[in-house]
């Protein structure tokens, strides 16, 4: 499993982390703060035809990444 | 996700802020002013006698409205997330440098939206400025720029925006002696206080829930081909040209005779690339670095203070422009403020990242 903590970074840097995680491969985990890169991530990676889905994890947010 | 659910919230929020901004200008604002958060902070910094010029000092309501409808939406939406500790002074100077831009052009993004749509073709050439810095600000991002992460702060961090907007209205209400409000325009030129803030909290709250973004719409089409953010912003074009034309607010297509604006392309030009630029680095541009204030975010409230010193400055040593044109010291502060946004750029670029 691929992983990622995106937390504390201002847009669009966690999308861009992604963006660049992404190309290690999938299932990718991505760890945000807020429902803002969640959305934001959900929209990219739904764009370039990946299934998403996120879950709430304490204080934060966990998306998980698949083709 | 069908498109419609998808982006329909965003065209409906930017069509409300377009309309409200009309409503504005008709009920009093200044044309093609209805909102404005540079020109806004720079009325407030007046009032509070931060700099002294005696046509733009006034407390806004907007500006108050827009931090407590932020803030209760984001309660509401359980996402009053307090945090920061992002590089805040970097932030700071950030915020400094893109008033700087903005009162260049002579106005924040939104209020170029909101030109564009009262028929200033002037704000074309701040677009394509506007542009041209987020470009080079995705340049940057690209190169791995970064302000490094924000970590949770103490509860009472995120009060702060708030708690001063409320301290600010009621210095608006009360209007005591040491407080400055314009006599003259368009200082003066407002709308009814009631009116302002109520536009203030419903911007607020539709902007907090749809992250609506003058700066995140043409950096997401840039770098993930994503509109979503922008038809925000054509929404508000759009709504904006309507809602003038119905109100009967004038709506003349030419360069010449604009109100609060002058006709010198270049200037115009450069003040939006400065505000681009800073706004790409900041995150946001300074709608939403007043609507994060609002939700908790101290990284944003440091922004949003650098904006409000930075307006101070403008005024002070004549940098901001007025319908006349713009200032030589303006001039040189948009230079300089240009090489300081790119040296902040270039001294954060993490090329490790992820």
């Amino acid at each position: 499993m691929n992983e990622l903590d995106a937390r504390g970074y201002s847009c669009p840097e966690p999308v861009l982390m992604t963006k660049k995680a992404l190309q290690k491969g999938t299932p990718l985990k991505v760890l945000v703060d807020s429902m803002t890169p969640v959305q934001n991530i959900t929209r990219f990676a739904s764009n370039a035809g990946y299934q998403v889905s996120h879950r709430a994890v304490g204080e934060d947010f966990e998306l998980t990444i698949t083709k | 996700m069908s498109k419609l659910k998808q982006h329909g919230l965003i065209i409906v929020a930017g069509a409300v802020v377009g309309l409200i901004a009309a409503i504005l200008s008709w009920q009093g604002n200044p044309y093609n002013m209805g909102f404005c958060i540079a020109c806004f902070l720079r009325d407030i910094a007046g009032a509070v006698g931060l700099h002294r010029a005696e046509t733009v000092q006034y407390i806004r309501p907007e500006i108050i409205g827009l931090v407590l409808g932020a803030m209760g939406m984001a309660m509401v939406g359980k996402e009053f997330n307090v945090r920061g500790g992002s590089s805040p002074v970097l932030r700071f100077v950030l915020g400094f440098c893109v008033m700087v831009g903005a009162l260049m052009f002579l106005g924040c993004p939104l209020r170029m939206v909101l030109r564009l749509g009262g028929g200033d073709l002037n704000a074309v050439l701040g677009l394509i400025g506007f542009a041209l810095g987020i470009l080079v600000g995705t340049f940057f991002l690209r190169a791995g720029f970064t302000l490094k992460k924000s970590t949770p702060q103490p509860k009472a961090e995120g009060f702060v925006m708030p708690l001063i907007s409320l301290g600010l209205l009621v210095l608006l209400v009360l209007r005591p002696a040491f407080i400055f409000f314009s006599s003259e325009a368009p200082g003066s030129k407002a709308a009814p206080i009631a009116l302002a803030l109520i536009a203030g909290l419903v911007v607020g709250a539709l902007a907090q829930k749809t992250r609506l973004c003058m700066v995140g719409g043409i950096r997401d089409a840039i770098l993930f081909q994503d509109f979503h953010l922008l038809l925000g912003f054509i929404a508000i074009f759009v709504a904006a040209l309507v809602g003038n034309l119905i109100l009967g607010n004038p709506v003349n297509f030419s360069f010449t005779d604009q109100p609060v604006a002058y006709n010198d392309g270049l200037w115009n030009l450069l003040g939006m690339v400065l505000v681009g630029f800073g706004s790409v680095l900041l995150g946001g541009c300074p709608l939403r670095q007043l609507i994060l204030s609002g939700s908790g975010n101290s990284d944003s409230s440091v922004a949003v203070l650098g904006m409000v010193v930075g307006a101070a400055f403008c005024h002070n040593f004549g940098l901001a422009s007025s319908a006349k044109g713009p200032t030589a010291n303006g001039q040189i502060a948009v230079i300089l403020g240009l090489i300081v946004v790119a040296a902040i750029g270039a001294a954060n670029l993490n090329r490790k990242k992820a």
